[in-house]
Protein backbone atom coordinates (compact mmCIF):
# COMPACT_ATOMS: atom_id res chain seq x y z
CA UNK A 1 0.00 0.00 0.00
CA UNK A 2 1.38 3.32 -0.86
CA UNK A 3 1.17 5.94 1.68
CA UNK A 4 2.47 9.39 2.53
CA UNK A 5 3.66 10.01 6.30
CA UNK A 6 4.04 13.39 7.58
CA UNK A 7 5.60 13.69 10.71
CA UNK A 8 8.29 16.84 11.17
CA UNK A 9 10.49 14.88 13.92
CA UNK A 10 13.29 13.49 12.00
CA UNK A 11 13.93 10.57 14.79
CA UNK A 12 10.17 9.48 14.75
CA UNK A 13 9.91 10.01 10.90
CA UNK A 14 12.67 7.50 10.82
CA UNK A 15 11.14 5.05 13.26
CA UNK A 16 7.37 4.68 11.49
CA UNK A 17 9.17 4.49 7.94
CA UNK A 18 10.99 1.55 9.05
CA UNK A 19 8.37 0.51 10.72
CA UNK A 20 5.78 0.28 8.20
CA UNK A 21 8.29 -0.53 5.08
CA UNK A 22 8.92 -3.83 7.20
CA UNK A 23 5.29 -4.42 7.18
CA UNK A 24 5.09 -4.29 3.70
CA UNK A 25 3.96 -0.56 2.95
CA UNK A 26 5.45 1.99 0.66
CA UNK A 27 6.46 5.42 1.57
CA UNK A 28 5.36 7.07 -1.68
CA UNK A 29 5.87 10.74 0.22
CA UNK A 30 7.91 11.92 3.15
CA UNK A 31 7.02 15.50 4.32
CA UNK A 32 7.95 17.23 7.57
CA UNK A 33 5.43 20.04 7.06
CA UNK A 34 1.74 21.42 6.30
CA UNK A 35 2.50 22.29 2.42
CA UNK A 36 4.54 20.13 1.26
CA UNK A 37 1.88 17.30 3.02
CA UNK A 38 -0.57 19.50 0.87
CA UNK A 39 1.01 18.97 -2.21
CA UNK A 40 1.43 15.03 -1.56
CA UNK A 41 -2.35 14.72 -0.66
CA UNK A 42 -2.93 15.87 -3.66
CA UNK A 43 -1.08 13.29 -5.35
CA UNK A 44 -3.99 10.58 -7.13
CA UNK A 45 -1.74 7.75 -6.06
CA UNK A 46 -1.30 7.74 -2.74
CA UNK A 47 -3.86 5.43 -0.96
CA UNK A 48 -3.43 6.71 2.66
CA UNK A 49 -1.42 9.14 5.05
CA UNK A 50 -0.76 8.89 8.55
CA UNK A 51 -0.21 12.51 9.59
CA UNK A 52 0.84 14.38 12.67
CA UNK A 53 -0.99 17.16 14.12
CA UNK A 54 1.71 18.87 15.09
CA UNK A 55 3.38 20.75 11.96
CA UNK A 56 5.60 23.50 10.61
CA UNK A 57 5.47 26.49 9.91
CA UNK A 58 3.14 27.10 13.07
CA UNK A 59 2.86 23.99 14.91
CA UNK A 60 -0.28 24.13 16.03
CA UNK A 61 -3.09 21.80 14.12
CA UNK A 62 -2.17 21.95 10.35
CA UNK A 63 -1.81 18.32 10.31
CA UNK A 64 -5.09 17.83 11.25
CA UNK A 65 -6.92 20.41 9.04
CA UNK A 66 -4.89 19.14 6.05
CA UNK A 67 -6.56 15.34 6.77
CA UNK A 68 -9.96 17.24 7.01
CA UNK A 69 -9.51 19.47 4.10
CA UNK A 70 -7.90 16.59 2.09
CA UNK A 71 -11.19 14.34 2.57
CA UNK A 72 -13.17 16.94 1.71
CA UNK A 73 -11.47 16.24 -1.56
CA UNK A 74 -11.24 13.07 -1.83
CA UNK A 75 -13.95 11.34 0.61
CA UNK A 76 -12.89 8.50 2.21
CA UNK A 77 -9.73 8.95 1.75
CA UNK A 78 -8.10 7.02 4.76
CA UNK A 79 -6.44 8.62 7.72
CA UNK A 80 -4.73 7.85 10.31
CA UNK A 81 -3.84 10.84 12.88
CA UNK A 82 -0.91 10.62 15.05
CA UNK A 83 -0.16 13.22 18.33
CA UNK A 84 1.52 13.43 21.51
CA UNK A 85 -2.03 14.12 23.24
CA UNK A 86 -5.48 13.11 22.50
CA UNK A 87 -8.35 15.37 22.29
CA UNK A 88 -11.96 14.37 21.96
CA UNK A 89 -12.24 17.56 19.32
CA UNK A 90 -10.64 16.72 17.55
CA UNK A 91 -11.89 13.20 16.76
CA UNK A 92 -15.12 14.47 16.78
CA UNK A 93 -13.80 16.76 13.91
CA UNK A 94 -11.86 14.23 12.03
CA UNK A 95 -15.37 11.84 12.10
CA UNK A 96 -17.22 14.50 11.20
CA UNK A 97 -17.83 13.62 7.90
CA UNK A 98 -19.42 10.42 8.64
CA UNK A 99 -16.69 8.78 5.57
CA UNK A 100 -14.93 6.16 8.21
CA UNK A 101 -11.53 5.41 7.41
CA UNK A 102 -10.18 7.60 10.48
CA UNK A 103 -7.00 6.50 12.82
CA UNK A 104 -6.27 9.02 15.83
CA UNK A 105 -3.78 7.87 17.90
CA UNK A 106 -1.56 8.22 21.05
CA UNK A 107 2.39 8.15 19.42
CA UNK A 108 2.64 5.83 22.33
CA UNK A 109 0.65 3.05 20.59
CA UNK A 110 3.10 3.18 17.21
CA UNK A 111 5.94 1.25 20.13
CA UNK A 112 3.26 -1.69 19.83
CA UNK A 113 3.91 -2.42 16.01
CA UNK A 114 1.89 -4.83 15.60
CA UNK A 115 -1.42 -2.77 17.08
CA UNK A 116 -0.48 0.15 15.32
CA UNK A 117 0.35 -1.84 11.69
CA UNK A 118 -3.29 -3.62 12.19
CA UNK A 119 -4.93 -0.12 12.84
CA UNK A 120 -3.07 1.14 9.80
CA UNK A 121 -4.91 -1.36 8.03
CA UNK A 122 -8.23 -1.60 9.03
CA UNK A 123 -8.73 2.21 8.80
CA UNK A 124 -7.17 1.59 5.20
CA UNK A 125 -10.22 -0.72 5.09
CA UNK A 126 -12.72 1.88 5.84
CA UNK A 127 -12.89 1.74 9.90
CA UNK A 128 -12.80 4.06 12.77
CA UNK A 129 -9.90 3.40 14.99
CA UNK A 130 -9.68 5.62 17.72
CA UNK A 131 -7.34 5.75 20.34
CA UNK A 132 -8.23 4.04 23.85
CA UNK A 133 -7.77 7.47 25.96
CA UNK A 134 -10.21 9.23 23.77
CA UNK A 135 -12.38 6.46 24.17
CA UNK A 136 -12.50 6.36 27.83
CA UNK A 137 -12.57 9.78 28.13
CA UNK A 138 -15.61 9.68 26.28
CA UNK A 139 -16.99 6.78 28.70
CA UNK A 140 -16.51 8.86 31.76
CA UNK A 141 -19.21 11.07 30.83
CA UNK A 142 -23.04 10.77 32.09
CA UNK A 143 -25.30 11.88 29.59
CA UNK A 144 -28.93 12.13 28.48
CA UNK A 145 -28.81 10.94 24.98
CA UNK A 146 -29.68 8.23 22.71
CA UNK A 147 -26.45 6.24 23.78
CA UNK A 148 -27.77 6.18 27.03
CA UNK A 149 -30.53 3.54 25.95
CA UNK A 150 -27.83 1.15 25.53
CA UNK A 151 -27.14 -1.24 28.41
CA UNK A 152 -23.70 -1.12 30.46
CA UNK A 153 -22.56 -4.27 28.24
CA UNK A 154 -23.43 -2.44 24.47
CA UNK A 155 -21.81 0.95 25.83
CA UNK A 156 -18.36 -1.46 26.58
CA UNK A 157 -18.93 -3.57 22.80
CA UNK A 158 -19.40 0.04 21.62
CA UNK A 159 -16.08 1.32 23.14
CA UNK A 160 -13.95 -1.23 21.50
CA UNK A 161 -15.92 -0.66 18.39
CA UNK A 162 -14.63 3.13 18.46
CA UNK A 163 -11.41 1.55 19.24
CA UNK A 164 -11.36 -0.30 15.73
CA UNK A 165 -11.32 -3.96 17.12
CA UNK A 166 -13.01 -6.75 15.54
CA UNK A 167 -15.66 -8.68 16.56
CA UNK A 168 -13.39 -11.80 17.70
CA UNK A 169 -11.01 -9.30 19.50
CA UNK A 170 -14.38 -8.06 21.57
CA UNK A 171 -14.72 -11.23 22.01
CA UNK A 172 -11.70 -12.10 23.23
CA UNK A 173 -11.10 -8.67 25.74
CA UNK A 174 -14.83 -8.28 27.34
CA UNK A 175 -14.39 -12.62 27.71
CA UNK A 176 -17.34 -13.20 25.88
CA UNK A 177 -18.80 -15.31 22.80
CA UNK A 178 -18.02 -13.89 18.92
CA UNK A 179 -22.08 -14.77 18.85
CA UNK A 180 -23.22 -13.06 21.93
CA UNK A 181 -20.82 -9.91 20.33
CA UNK A 182 -22.88 -10.13 17.23
CA UNK A 183 -26.20 -10.08 19.23
CA UNK A 184 -24.67 -6.90 21.10
CA UNK A 185 -23.70 -5.24 17.74
CA UNK A 186 -27.36 -5.69 16.34
CA UNK A 187 -28.68 -4.48 19.37
CA UNK A 188 -26.66 -1.12 18.95
CA UNK A 189 -27.61 -0.82 15.86
CA UNK A 190 -31.42 -0.93 16.36
CA UNK A 191 -31.08 1.39 19.75
CA UNK A 192 -29.14 3.67 17.59
CA UNK A 193 -32.16 3.41 14.85
CA UNK A 194 -29.22 2.43 11.94
CA UNK A 195 -30.05 2.06 8.62
CA UNK A 196 -29.43 -1.25 7.27
CA UNK A 197 -26.28 -1.22 5.70
CA UNK A 198 -22.61 -3.59 5.43
CA UNK A 199 -21.47 -3.81 9.29
CA UNK A 200 -18.55 -1.85 8.75
CA UNK A 201 -20.48 1.38 7.59
CA UNK A 202 -22.97 0.55 10.36
CA UNK A 203 -20.02 0.40 13.40
CA UNK A 204 -18.61 4.37 12.18
CA UNK A 205 -21.76 5.01 12.64
CA UNK A 206 -22.83 3.79 15.87
CA UNK A 207 -19.60 5.05 16.79
CA UNK A 208 -20.66 8.73 15.26
CA UNK A 209 -23.64 8.81 16.87
CA UNK A 210 -21.24 8.02 20.30
CA UNK A 211 -19.80 11.23 19.90
CA UNK A 212 -22.26 12.97 19.12
CA UNK A 213 -20.81 14.29 16.18
CA UNK B 1 -10.15 67.35 22.92
CA UNK B 2 -13.12 68.95 23.21
CA UNK B 3 -14.01 72.11 21.36
CA UNK B 4 -14.03 74.63 24.38
CA UNK B 5 -17.66 74.92 25.51
CA UNK B 6 -19.17 78.45 24.68
CA UNK B 7 -19.88 81.46 27.79
CA UNK B 8 -23.48 80.69 27.06
CA UNK B 9 -23.39 77.18 27.43
CA UNK B 10 -21.44 77.55 30.76
CA UNK B 11 -23.57 80.28 31.69
CA UNK B 12 -26.37 77.51 31.47
CA UNK B 13 -24.48 75.39 33.86
CA UNK B 14 -24.15 77.85 36.04
CA UNK B 15 -28.44 78.32 36.41
CA UNK B 16 -28.22 74.52 36.49
CA UNK B 17 -25.95 74.64 39.54
CA UNK B 18 -27.63 77.41 41.24
CA UNK B 19 -31.01 75.39 40.92
CA UNK B 20 -29.51 72.50 42.75
CA UNK B 21 -27.92 74.45 45.62
CA UNK B 22 -31.64 73.61 47.37
CA UNK B 23 -31.68 69.78 46.68
CA UNK B 24 -28.06 69.46 47.62
CA UNK B 25 -28.83 71.19 51.19
CA UNK B 26 -31.67 68.99 51.24
CA UNK B 27 -29.84 65.90 50.59
CA UNK B 28 -26.73 67.06 52.23
CA UNK B 29 -28.89 67.47 55.52
CA UNK B 30 -30.70 64.15 55.37
CA UNK B 31 -27.60 62.56 54.56
CA UNK B 32 -25.83 64.36 57.58
CA UNK B 33 -28.48 63.66 59.93
CA UNK B 34 -29.29 60.39 58.58
CA UNK B 35 -26.12 59.03 58.86
CA UNK B 36 -26.12 60.36 63.00
CA UNK B 37 -29.34 58.53 64.06
CA UNK B 38 -28.84 55.36 61.34
CA UNK B 39 -27.86 53.38 64.06
CA UNK B 40 -31.05 54.05 65.50
CA UNK B 41 -32.48 52.68 62.48
CA UNK B 42 -35.05 56.14 62.05
CA UNK B 43 -32.05 57.50 59.64
CA UNK B 44 -32.05 54.98 57.69
CA UNK B 45 -34.99 56.43 55.28
CA UNK B 46 -33.35 59.64 55.75
CA UNK B 47 -30.18 58.10 53.85
CA UNK B 48 -32.26 56.06 51.46
CA UNK B 49 -33.54 59.45 50.37
CA UNK B 50 -30.49 61.74 51.19
CA UNK B 51 -27.58 59.52 49.63
CA UNK B 52 -29.24 58.71 46.09
CA UNK B 53 -30.08 61.96 45.72
CA UNK B 54 -26.75 63.50 47.07
CA UNK B 55 -25.11 60.89 44.34
CA UNK B 56 -27.57 62.40 41.48
CA UNK B 57 -26.58 65.81 41.73
CA UNK B 58 -22.92 65.25 42.17
CA UNK B 59 -22.87 63.26 38.85
CA UNK B 60 -24.35 65.97 37.38
CA UNK B 61 -22.25 68.26 38.57
CA UNK B 62 -19.19 66.00 37.43
CA UNK B 63 -20.64 65.99 34.07
CA UNK B 64 -20.50 69.35 33.65
CA UNK B 65 -17.11 69.63 35.21
CA UNK B 66 -16.21 67.06 32.58
CA UNK B 67 -17.81 69.29 29.76
CA UNK B 68 -15.69 72.47 30.91
CA UNK B 69 -12.38 70.99 31.46
CA UNK B 70 -12.31 69.54 28.50
CA UNK B 71 -11.51 65.33 30.20
CA UNK B 72 -13.61 63.09 32.30
CA UNK B 73 -14.35 63.21 35.67
CA UNK B 74 -14.60 59.96 36.72
CA UNK B 75 -16.65 59.04 40.22
CA UNK B 76 -14.94 55.94 41.08
CA UNK B 77 -16.77 55.05 43.13
CA UNK B 78 -17.47 51.17 45.19
CA UNK B 79 -19.00 48.68 42.53
CA UNK B 80 -22.74 48.35 44.09
CA UNK B 81 -24.51 46.46 41.10
CA UNK B 82 -26.66 43.38 41.66
CA UNK B 83 -26.94 43.59 45.07
CA UNK B 84 -29.67 44.19 47.90
CA UNK B 85 -30.71 47.45 49.23
CA UNK B 86 -29.38 46.44 52.83
CA UNK B 87 -25.91 45.66 51.47
CA UNK B 88 -25.84 48.70 48.90
CA UNK B 89 -26.33 50.94 51.76
CA UNK B 90 -23.28 49.40 53.72
CA UNK B 91 -21.52 49.86 50.33
CA UNK B 92 -22.24 53.59 50.00
CA UNK B 93 -21.39 53.93 54.17
CA UNK B 94 -18.05 52.30 53.39
CA UNK B 95 -17.24 54.58 50.34
CA UNK B 96 -14.52 57.26 50.80
CA UNK B 97 -16.76 58.44 47.53
CA UNK B 98 -19.71 59.20 49.98
CA UNK B 99 -17.88 61.21 52.29
CA UNK B 100 -15.75 63.25 49.64
CA UNK B 101 -19.17 64.05 47.94
CA UNK B 102 -20.81 64.93 51.46
CA UNK B 103 -17.57 67.56 51.74
CA UNK B 104 -18.30 68.86 48.73
CA UNK B 105 -21.82 69.65 48.98
CA UNK B 106 -20.82 72.19 51.36
CA UNK B 107 -18.53 73.96 49.36
CA UNK B 108 -20.51 73.51 46.53
CA UNK B 109 -23.49 75.70 48.39
CA UNK B 110 -21.33 78.44 49.48
CA UNK B 111 -18.20 79.12 47.50
CA UNK B 112 -19.25 77.37 44.39
CA UNK B 113 -22.90 78.50 44.66
CA UNK B 114 -21.50 82.55 44.73
CA UNK B 115 -19.46 81.30 42.14
CA UNK B 116 -22.44 80.33 39.56
CA UNK B 117 -24.66 82.50 40.72
CA UNK B 118 -22.13 86.05 39.96
CA UNK B 119 -22.10 84.07 36.43
CA UNK B 120 -25.45 84.17 36.04
CA UNK B 121 -25.62 88.02 37.50
CA UNK B 122 -22.93 88.80 35.19
CA UNK B 123 -25.53 88.16 32.01
CA UNK B 124 -28.89 89.15 33.15
CA UNK B 125 -27.37 92.56 34.35
CA UNK B 126 -26.92 93.55 30.77
CA UNK B 127 -24.77 96.29 31.46
CA UNK B 128 -21.84 93.54 32.17
CA UNK B 129 -22.15 91.98 29.47
CA UNK B 130 -18.47 92.36 28.30
CA UNK B 131 -16.97 91.37 31.20
CA UNK B 132 -19.63 88.38 31.36
CA UNK B 133 -18.30 87.04 28.29
CA UNK B 134 -14.67 87.47 29.25
CA UNK B 135 -14.53 86.49 32.67
CA UNK B 136 -17.53 83.51 32.66
CA UNK B 137 -15.24 81.22 31.59
CA UNK B 138 -12.32 81.94 33.87
CA UNK B 139 -15.20 81.41 37.05
CA UNK B 140 -16.59 78.39 35.77
CA UNK B 141 -13.61 76.85 34.94
CA UNK B 142 -12.79 77.32 38.58
CA UNK B 143 -15.69 76.01 39.85
CA UNK B 144 -15.06 73.04 37.81
CA UNK B 145 -11.56 72.69 38.93
CA UNK B 146 -12.45 72.87 42.40
CA UNK B 147 -15.84 70.33 41.65
CA UNK B 148 -13.18 67.55 39.43
CA UNK B 149 -10.88 67.91 42.77
CA UNK B 150 -13.45 67.15 45.18
CA UNK B 151 -15.47 64.94 42.96
CA UNK B 152 -12.87 62.93 41.22
CA UNK B 153 -9.54 61.32 43.05
CA UNK B 154 -6.61 63.49 42.37
CA UNK B 155 -3.46 61.75 39.96
CA UNK B 156 -1.50 61.18 43.46
CA UNK B 157 -3.57 59.57 45.01
CA UNK B 158 -4.36 57.02 42.58
CA UNK B 159 -1.00 56.58 41.41
CA UNK B 160 -0.38 56.07 45.60
CA UNK B 161 -3.61 53.33 44.83
CA UNK B 162 -2.10 51.46 41.59
CA UNK B 163 1.37 51.30 43.29
CA UNK B 164 0.07 49.71 46.37
CA UNK B 165 -2.38 47.27 43.76
CA UNK B 166 0.70 46.35 41.78
CA UNK B 167 2.93 45.50 45.09
CA UNK B 168 0.36 43.41 46.21
CA UNK B 169 -0.42 41.71 42.78
CA UNK B 170 3.47 41.08 41.92
CA UNK B 171 4.17 39.54 45.20
CA UNK B 172 0.99 37.24 45.00
CA UNK B 173 2.48 36.46 41.21
CA UNK B 174 5.94 36.17 42.10
CA UNK B 175 4.59 33.39 44.69
CA UNK B 176 2.34 31.82 42.71
CA UNK B 177 4.96 31.23 39.92
CA UNK B 178 7.56 29.62 42.61
CA UNK B 179 5.07 27.40 43.51
CA UNK B 180 3.90 26.70 39.96
CA UNK B 181 7.34 25.53 39.52
CA UNK B 182 7.76 23.66 42.70
CA UNK B 183 4.79 21.77 41.38
CA UNK B 184 6.31 20.71 38.28
CA UNK B 185 9.41 20.04 39.84
CA UNK B 186 7.40 17.54 42.22
CA UNK B 187 4.95 15.87 39.21
CA UNK B 188 8.45 15.20 37.10
CA UNK B 189 10.26 14.07 39.91
CA UNK B 190 7.70 11.07 41.10
CA UNK B 191 6.44 10.70 37.90
CA UNK B 192 7.78 11.02 34.68
CA UNK B 193 11.26 11.00 35.98
CA UNK B 194 10.92 7.39 38.45
CA UNK B 195 8.86 5.77 35.27
CA UNK B 196 12.21 6.18 33.67
CA UNK B 197 14.50 5.29 36.32
CA UNK B 198 12.62 2.24 36.39
CA UNK B 199 12.59 1.90 32.80
CA UNK B 200 16.25 1.91 32.41
CA UNK B 201 16.77 -0.57 35.18
CA UNK B 202 14.60 -2.99 33.49
CA UNK B 203 16.03 -2.51 29.83
CA UNK B 204 19.19 -3.34 32.10
CA UNK B 205 17.94 -6.51 33.52
CA UNK B 206 16.54 -7.70 30.13
CA UNK B 207 20.27 -7.26 28.80
CA UNK B 208 21.77 -9.54 31.26
CA UNK B 209 19.02 -12.10 31.10
CA UNK B 210 19.10 -12.08 26.83
CA UNK B 211 20.87 -15.01 27.13
CA UNK B 212 20.46 -17.06 30.14
CA UNK B 213 16.67 -16.33 30.49
CA UNK B 214 15.18 -15.34 26.78
CA UNK B 215 11.43 -15.83 28.47
CA UNK B 216 12.45 -13.53 31.77
CA UNK B 217 13.93 -10.90 29.46
CA UNK B 218 10.83 -11.06 26.89
CA UNK B 219 8.42 -10.29 30.04
CA UNK B 220 10.95 -7.16 31.43
CA UNK B 221 10.60 -5.64 27.74
CA UNK B 222 7.19 -5.75 28.03
CA UNK B 223 7.06 -4.12 31.40
CA UNK B 224 9.28 -1.76 29.95
CA UNK B 225 6.99 -0.83 27.13
CA UNK B 226 4.04 -0.30 29.89
CA UNK B 227 6.23 1.76 31.68
CA UNK B 228 7.35 4.12 29.18
CA UNK B 229 3.49 4.24 27.76
CA UNK B 230 2.70 5.80 31.74
CA UNK B 231 5.54 7.97 31.77
CA UNK B 232 4.17 9.57 28.20
CA UNK B 233 0.90 9.95 30.13
CA UNK B 234 2.18 11.21 33.05
CA UNK B 235 4.25 14.18 31.13
CA UNK B 236 1.33 14.63 29.04
CA UNK B 237 -0.52 15.27 32.14
CA UNK B 238 2.28 18.28 33.06
CA UNK B 239 2.14 19.56 29.93
CA UNK B 240 -1.56 19.80 30.56
CA UNK B 241 -1.41 21.72 33.42
CA UNK B 242 1.10 24.23 32.19
CA UNK B 243 -0.39 25.03 28.60
CA UNK B 244 -2.89 22.85 27.50
CA UNK B 245 -1.74 22.18 23.58
CA UNK B 246 -5.39 22.58 22.33
CA UNK B 247 -4.97 26.21 23.76
CA UNK B 248 -2.20 26.73 21.22
CA UNK B 249 -3.55 25.51 18.76
CA UNK B 250 -7.10 26.78 18.42
CA UNK B 251 -6.83 30.21 20.64
CA UNK B 252 -9.42 30.20 23.94
CA UNK B 253 -12.68 29.23 22.14
CA UNK B 254 -11.54 25.97 20.77
CA UNK B 255 -10.23 24.65 24.08
CA UNK B 256 -13.30 26.07 26.24
CA UNK B 257 -15.39 23.81 23.93
CA UNK B 258 -12.97 20.85 24.15
CA UNK B 259 -12.88 21.21 27.33
CA UNK B 260 -16.37 21.26 27.68
CA UNK B 261 -16.78 17.88 25.91
CA UNK B 262 -14.82 16.23 28.78
CA UNK B 263 -17.05 17.32 31.65
CA UNK B 264 -19.79 15.41 33.26
CA UNK B 265 -22.34 18.48 33.12
CA UNK B 266 -23.48 19.16 29.81
CA UNK B 267 -21.95 22.74 29.29
CA UNK B 268 -22.53 24.88 25.89
CA UNK B 269 -19.95 27.56 24.78
CA UNK B 270 -21.12 30.40 23.33
CA UNK B 271 -19.90 33.39 21.78
CA UNK B 272 -16.49 33.95 19.16
CA UNK B 273 -13.93 36.18 19.72
CA UNK B 274 -12.36 38.85 16.73
CA UNK B 275 -8.93 37.74 17.15
CA UNK B 276 -6.86 36.12 20.15
CA UNK B 277 -5.79 37.90 22.94
CA UNK B 278 -2.13 37.48 23.90
CA UNK B 279 -1.43 34.48 25.17
CA UNK B 280 -1.18 35.26 29.11
CA UNK B 281 -4.60 36.46 28.92
CA UNK B 282 -5.25 33.58 26.78
CA UNK B 283 -3.74 31.01 29.67
CA UNK B 284 -5.12 32.85 32.42
CA UNK B 285 -8.52 33.02 31.31
CA UNK B 286 -8.66 29.34 30.60
CA UNK B 287 -7.53 28.14 33.51
CA UNK B 288 -10.02 29.94 35.49
CA UNK B 289 -12.79 28.81 33.21
CA UNK B 290 -11.41 25.15 33.89
CA UNK B 291 -11.43 26.52 37.87
CA UNK B 292 -14.94 27.78 37.29
CA UNK B 293 -16.47 24.27 35.45
CA UNK B 294 -15.01 21.60 37.89
CA UNK B 295 -16.37 23.67 40.53
CA UNK B 296 -19.51 22.88 38.64
CA UNK B 297 -19.20 19.66 38.34
CA UNK B 298 -17.76 19.55 42.12
CA UNK B 299 -20.53 21.58 44.02
CA UNK B 300 -23.23 22.68 41.89
CA UNK B 301 -25.26 19.94 41.12
CA UNK B 302 -26.34 21.51 37.75
CA UNK B 303 -28.25 20.06 35.32
CA UNK B 304 -26.64 22.27 32.67
CA UNK B 305 -23.43 25.10 32.52
CA UNK B 306 -22.55 27.56 29.73
CA UNK B 307 -19.87 29.76 28.90
CA UNK B 308 -20.02 33.12 27.79
CA UNK B 309 -16.90 34.75 25.42
CA UNK B 310 -17.25 38.05 24.75
CA UNK B 311 -14.82 40.78 23.86
CA UNK B 312 -16.16 44.75 24.77
CA UNK B 313 -13.60 47.09 23.17
CA UNK B 314 -10.53 46.40 25.30
CA UNK B 315 -11.89 43.67 27.49
CA UNK B 316 -12.18 39.71 27.37
CA UNK B 317 -14.88 39.17 28.96
CA UNK B 318 -16.08 35.51 30.40
CA UNK B 319 -19.38 34.43 32.18
CA UNK B 320 -19.57 30.70 33.63
CA UNK B 321 -22.58 30.27 34.55
CA UNK B 322 -24.99 26.87 35.90
CA UNK B 323 -28.31 25.83 36.67
CA UNK B 324 -27.30 24.34 40.08
CA UNK B 325 -28.15 24.81 44.24
CA UNK B 326 -25.94 28.37 44.03
CA UNK B 327 -25.38 29.73 47.61
CA UNK B 328 -21.09 29.56 46.93
CA UNK B 329 -18.95 31.62 48.27
CA UNK B 330 -16.00 33.06 46.50
CA UNK B 331 -13.98 33.75 49.68
CA UNK B 332 -14.49 29.80 50.83
CA UNK B 333 -12.62 28.12 48.35
CA UNK B 334 -8.72 28.30 47.55
CA UNK B 335 -9.81 27.32 43.95
CA UNK B 336 -11.22 31.01 43.12
CA UNK B 337 -9.29 32.84 45.19
CA UNK B 338 -6.80 31.62 43.23
CA UNK B 339 -8.50 32.12 40.04
CA UNK B 340 -8.80 35.57 41.28
CA UNK B 341 -5.04 36.82 41.94
CA UNK B 342 -4.20 35.24 39.15
CA UNK B 343 -6.58 37.76 37.01
CA UNK B 344 -5.50 40.49 39.33
CA UNK B 345 -1.71 40.52 37.76
CA UNK B 346 -3.53 40.86 34.50
CA UNK B 347 -5.44 43.93 36.33
CA UNK B 348 -8.29 41.48 35.69
CA UNK B 349 -11.28 40.72 37.95
CA UNK B 350 -13.68 37.74 39.05
CA UNK B 351 -17.53 38.94 40.11
CA UNK B 352 -20.00 36.10 41.49
CA UNK B 353 -23.29 36.37 42.05
CA UNK B 354 -24.52 32.58 43.23
CA UNK B 355 -28.24 33.39 45.30
CA UNK B 356 -29.57 30.27 47.27
CA UNK B 357 -31.15 28.29 44.73
CA UNK B 358 -29.03 28.99 41.62
CA UNK B 359 -28.07 30.46 39.25
CA UNK B 360 -24.08 30.90 39.48
CA UNK B 361 -22.90 33.24 37.66
CA UNK B 362 -18.86 34.22 37.32
CA UNK B 363 -17.89 36.36 35.53
CA UNK B 364 -14.35 36.82 34.57
CA UNK B 365 -13.17 40.55 32.91
CA UNK B 366 -9.53 41.16 31.78
CA UNK B 367 -8.07 43.87 29.95
CA UNK B 368 -6.53 42.55 26.64
CA UNK B 369 -5.13 43.84 23.36
CA UNK B 370 -5.21 41.14 20.76
CA UNK B 371 -1.86 39.66 19.84
CA UNK B 372 -2.86 37.72 16.83
CA UNK B 373 -5.73 36.88 13.91
CA UNK B 374 -8.19 34.70 15.00
CA UNK B 375 -7.54 31.04 14.07
CA UNK B 376 -11.06 28.87 13.95
CA UNK B 377 -11.20 25.41 12.62
CA UNK B 378 -13.86 26.20 10.05
CA UNK B 379 -11.26 27.86 7.79
CA UNK B 380 -9.82 23.99 7.55
CA UNK B 381 -13.48 22.47 7.35
CA UNK B 382 -15.20 24.92 4.86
Amino acid sequence: MRVVLAEDNALLRDGLTRILVAHGFTILHSVDNAPELEEALADPDAEAAILDVRLPPTLTDEGLRAAIACRAERPGFPVVVLSQWVEHLYARELLADGGGAVGYLLKDRVGDIREFVDAVHRVAGGGTVLDAEVVSAIMARPRARAVDRLSEREREVLGLMAEGRSNAAIAAGLFITPKAVDKHANSIFTKLDLPVAPDDNRRVLAVLAWLEV
Amino acid sequence: MAPRPSPLRLTGHALAQVALVVPTVVAAVFVAVGGATALLVVGIPFLLLGLPLLRWIADRHRAMAAVTLGHPVPADRLPDDDRSLPARLAIWGRDPMTWRELAWAFASVTLGFAVSLLVVLLMVCVVTLVLWWYAAPQLMRVRALTDARLLSRGNHELLEERVQVLTETRAETVEDSAAELRRIERDLHDGAQARLVALQMNLGLARDLMDSDPAAARDLLAEASTTTGAALGDIRDVVRGIHPPVLADRGLAGAVQALALDLAVPVTVTGDLPDRPSAPVETAAYFAVLECLANVTKHAEAEHAWVELDRRDDLLVVVVGDDGRGGADPSGGTGLRGVARRLAALDGSVRVSSPEGGPTLVTLEVPCESSSPRTTPSSATG
